[in-house]
This record gives C-alpha cells, sequence and structure tokens, in this order.
C-alpha cells in the first residue's frame, strides 16, 4: 500500500520542487547580479544561489518562501485579520459555495426539465451550451456593475458568477444521469403501470446519483474560479481574489503564490469532501465496495 | 374453444415502420391461452415472439387484430394488475436491496407498509430466497438475481406470468435448476404463464402448449398441446414422448425456415 502509492507521489512531489528551485535561479539570478553591481561586492556562486531564494520581490519565489508565507498568514494571523489568509480564503470560500447551492440547484432543475420535456430539451440545452463558451472573465465585470446598479452587491453577485460556471457540469451530468435507465427498466416500469413522478423517483432519480457527484466535483471547483473572478473586476478587497489583485498591483509575488495555492488548498479540499460524501453516499446504495 | 379463457388473439398484425422500410413483426397470429396453461413461445430471432408476449402486456400497440387479456384490452388488463413480467436480464436496482427489489411493484401499486413486508417475505419463500432479503443484487448469483425478478413479478398476485427468456442468459445447469423450480412454483400457484425461449428442451419440459413461430413476418407455424403429465421430474426428457414433441417442434422451426435457406 505505502509503496504502491505514497511513493510515487513523493517522488513526483520531489521533482515537482527540484524544478522549482531550479527554476527559481536563472528567473532571479538577475536582481542578484544588479545588487551586486550596485553595491561592488562579490558572491561565491552558492551564496548567489542562495540569494535567489531569499529575494524579497522574486520573479519566481521558492517554495519555501511561499510555504513560510501561508504558514505566516495562516496559522500566525488571528482569522479577524486583513492580512489572514483564512479570513480572505473564509470570504472566497462563502460566496464559492453559495454559488455552489444555486448552480447546482439550478442545473438539476434545468435537467429535470430537459429530460421531460422536449421542447425544453430543445431550447434550453443549446442555450446552456452557448453560455460556457463566453469567457467569464468578460461576463463577470458586467453581471456585477448590473446586479450593483440594482442595488444588488457583496457576496450576491460573486456567488452569481460561480453559479454560471458551476450549474453547467450539473445539467450536463444530471441529463445523462436521469437519462441512463435503459428501456427494459422503463418497461418493468410501465407493467407496473407507474406514473411519471414514481418513474422519477424510484428509478431516474436514484440511477443519476453516480453522474451528479461526478458533475458535482467538475462545479465545486468552478465555483471557486467562479467566485475568484468575481472579486477581480470590483476591486475588492477582500477575498482571495482581492489578495491576487493587490499582490500584482505592489509586485507582491509572494503574496500572489500563497494566494494561488491556498485557492488550490481549498479546492482540492472541496473536491475530496465531495468524494468523501460521494463514497458514503454510495456505499448505503449498495455499491460494490 | 379453450376453457376459462384468460389470452385471446385474432388476427393480430403488428408492423413497424423503420428507416428500412415497414417491417412485419407479426402477421395474422391467432391464438387461445386458457387459465392455468403453461405456454411457451419459441421460434428464431425476429420472429415476433417477444413481440407477442409485448402484445399481451400492452407493452406493444397491434396495428391490426384484436386481443384480449381477461376479457379486457391489454392495457386495462395492466392497470388490474393481470400479469407481473419477467424479463430477459433480473434488471434489479442496484442501489436497493433483494426485499427493496420486490418491494418495488408493491410501492408504485400502493400497498400499506405491513402488507408489502408479509408479501415480500412469502414470495421470498416462493423462489427459496429467504434470507437474502438484505443482500445487494450484486451479493447475489445470476440465477438467483433472476429468482429474485421473478418474485418480484409474483409479488402483487397477478393471475398471468410473461416471461421473456428469462433464463435465457443463464449456463444450462442453474437453467435446468431454475425450470424444476419454475414448474413446482406453477403448481403451486396455479398462475397462466406465457414464456418465451430459444430451447426446444426447455419449452417441452416447461410446456403444456407450444406455439412455434417463425420470421418475416412473424407468425405460428404450429402449435402443440403437450401430452405430458403436469408432474415433470427432469428425467421425462428422456421418454419417447418428449422426444416425439421436441421432433415436431424441430419440425415446424425447420418449415417456417425453408423460404430463408
Amino acid at each position: 500500500m505505502f509503496k504502491r502509492s505514497v511513493l510515487p507521489v513523493l517522488t513526483v512531489l520531489g521533482v515537482i520542487m527540484a524544478l522549482w528551485y531550479a527554476a527559481c535561479i536563472p528567473m532571479n539570478s538577475a536582481w542578484t547580479i544588479q545588487q551586486l553591481e550596485r553595491s561592488g561586492e562579490t558572491m561565491t556562486v552558492s551564496e548567489h544561489i542562495a540569494d535567489t531564494w531569499a529575494q524579497e520581490r522574486p520573479r519566481l519565489p521558492a517554495p519555501h518562501q511561499v510555504a513560510a508565507e501561508l504558514w505566516d498568514t495562516t496559522v500566525m494571523k488571528k482569522i479577524t485579520s486583513k492580512k489572514s489568509l483564512i479570513y480572505h480564503g473564509w470570504i472566497t470560500l462563502s460566496a464559492t459555495l453559495l454559488g455552489f447551492g444555486i448552480g447546482t440547484t439550478l442545473g438539476v432543475l434545468l435537467a429535470v426539465g430537459i429530460v421531460h420535456s422536449r421542447a425544453m430539451d430543445m431550447s434550453v440545452m443549446p442555450w446552456a451550451i452557448v453560455s460556457q463558451t463566453i469567457p467569464i472573465i468578460a461576463i463577470a465585470p458586467m453581471i456585477i456593475v448590473v446586479l450593483y446598479s440594482i442595488g444588488v452587491q457583496g457576496m450576491l453577485p460573486k456567488a452569481i458568477i460561480s453559479a454560471y460556471l458551476s450549474f453547467f457540469p450539473v445539467v450536463v451530468g444530471m441529463v445523462k444521469g436521469l437519462r441512463s435507465p435503459d428501456a427494459m427498466q422503463l418497461d418493468l416500469l410501465r407493467t407496473y403501470s407507474a406514473n411519471k413522478s414514481q418513474s422519477f423517483w424510484k428509478l431516474r432519480l436514484p440511477a443519476s446519483v453516480p453522474y451528479l457527484f461526478a458533475s458535482l466535483k467538475i462545479g465545486v471547483a468552478a465555483s471557486l474560479v467562479g467566485a475568484i473572478v468575481g472579486e477581480l473586476p470590483t476591486g475588492a478587497v477582500r477575498g482571495l481574489g482581492a489578495r491576487l489583485l493587490a499582490g500584482s498591483y505592489y509586485g507582491q509575488t509572494i503574496q500572489i503564490w500563497s494566494a494561488l495555492f491556498a485557492a488550490a488548498i481549498l479546492a482540492a479540499g472541496l473536491v475530496a469532501l465531495i468524494g468523501l460524501l460521494e463514497r458514503v453516499t454510495l456505499r448505503r446504495m449498495g455499491e460494490r465496495p | 374453444m379453450v376453457s376459462n379463457l384468460i389470452i385471446s388473439a385474432q388476427n393480430l398484425d403488428l408492423t413497424f415502420q423503420t428507416n428500412d422500410g415497414p417491417v412485419h413483426a407479426l402477421k395474422d397470429v391467432s391464438l387461445e391461452i386458457g387459465k392455468g396453461e403453461f405456454v411457451s413461445f419459441i421460434g428464431p430471432s425476429g420472429c415476433g415472439k417477444t413481440t407477442f408476449l409485448r402484445c399481451i402486456a400492452g407493452l406493444e400497440q397491434p396495428t391490426g387484430g384484436q386481443i384480449s387479456v381477461n376479457g379486457m384490452t391489454p392495457d386495462e388488463a395492466r392497470k388490474a394488475r393481470a400479469y407481473g413480467y419477467v424479463f430477459q436480464a433480473a434488471g434489479l436496482y442496484p442501489w436497493r436491496t433483494i426485499g427493496g427489489n420486490i418491494k418495488l411493484p408493491l410501492e408504485v401499486m400502493g400497498f400499506s407498509k405491513a402488507e408489502q413486508a408479509e408479501r415480500v417475505a412469502r414470495v421470498m419463500d416462493l423462489v427459496d430466497l429467504s434470507g437474502f432479503q438484505k443482500k445487494f443484487p450484486w451479493q447475489l448469483s445470476g440465477g438467483m438475481q433472476q429468482r429474485a425478478s421473478i418474485a418480484r413479478a409474483l409479488a402483487f398476485d397477478a393471475d398471468i406470468l410473461l416471461m421473456d427468456e428469462p433464463f435465457g442468459a443463464l449456463d444450462e445447469i442453474v437453467r435446468d435448476h431454475l425450470n424444476e423450480q419454475l414448474l413446482a412454483l406453477w403448481a403451486r400457484t396455479e398462475k397462466t404463464i406465457g414464456f418465451v425461449t430459444h430451447s426446444i428442451p426447455e419449452a417441452v419440459y416447461l410446456s403444456t402448449k407450444i406455439v412455434v413461430m417463425s420470421p418475416r413476418p412473424g407468425r405460428i407455424t404450429d402449435v402443440i398441446d403437450s401430452p405430458l403429465p403436469r408432474e415433470r421430474p427432469l428425467d421425462i426428457r428422456d421418454s419417447k414422448e418428449f422426444i416425439e414433441i421436441a421432433h415436431r417442434v424441430r419440425d415446424g422451426l425447420r418449415a417456417g425456415h425453408q423460404d430463408d435457406v
């Protein structure tokens, strides 16, 4: 077990770290050379390399710098502090969860409509697909401006952008899932003279559950992206998106990278949580262990 | 004239409109089935045996002729819970336990909780699956799954059991065993059974009446009333009568095929 899963993972991680540290040297070397020219000092090669891993505003921060920043802005800060990544993470997470909730509900409802109504199948599906071809970065500012003009601001606009991204995988997955019962299973219910709602609750819905979870995993990650994108155009001061933006304004590369990692960790956590929920649910639904 | 007529088809026609033109699934099919009979439909693929069974069940609408089940149209008969249908695959819901699967028709039909439990226990006993109520389908063998699907069809006490190649996907030994059990079940419950099969020995062993069909267009070429007694041990298959009937069925199948070969 250990050799089969942990070792390869650690190997890959080690390779990435090594490449990362190696990449820092050419990326940050110019600054070190510039500083040396100014002061007229000299450095050995190993000192020079060490310096590229310890700059205050490197082009590419070294892994340990990002890790230190992450540690410093999570564990070492009060979570109410404006400098705490947990504080900013929660701002983004709350918008993500609200958007994910809205997107999932909308996605499931649309899928139910599409499966039961030919008119909706013909009319809604193309629009759902078109909606995803528009770059979110282009439409996000407009959503925020339009909502602001009718007095809606704060978390809800971000959540709506997040829902805009997350409803689509849910629609696609649920339509497939609700249509997954084969002709024989539908015939069986016909022999019981089952009505449409019975077919839905007893057959279509339970059959769609594995598809739903696959969609939810994509949907929740998309939700997080949506919430972060929703923080960018407003010049928001709170949230992971705001940290990214502020970091880029002031050339705080370490802050940008740590916010990126915080977002990635958050996304991984959310996907893992849904994975756990999936395992528990499917096990209860008699899935073969 | 059959006594206690349960199913009656007169000059039944069914034409499917396909992209390759019309397909005559059934042509001029007339048949009468009496109460308590075990009727097998045998013939090559495309002879309409399954289609005919589906017409009885109201799952297909004939394009011509008359068919009545218990004196009603198939649709009315279905609503009156006249039949239970067993498909080729067990088709158990993987997310329900065996007990839960057998309960499915009872839930749909609105039986009370207490009656559901009582009926599930009774039919599970009938197919020798007592003790497997809480198991999930994947924990059972193919033969046991098919028995569970028969129990599901029996749960709401329909008088007619329609079975579409129920044992077609099982191996010979399991199939023999299930055939024996099915005959015992039939004797105990006195149901009328319509049974589609590919297998001549299976048809002869089980049936009181064998309907031989042939394809293009699907039609009945022979109806054989079996002289075998209702009590049938497995070794009856070595008897002279059994072999004679099997011969006649084979001849019927060959005659129906003549235009093809």
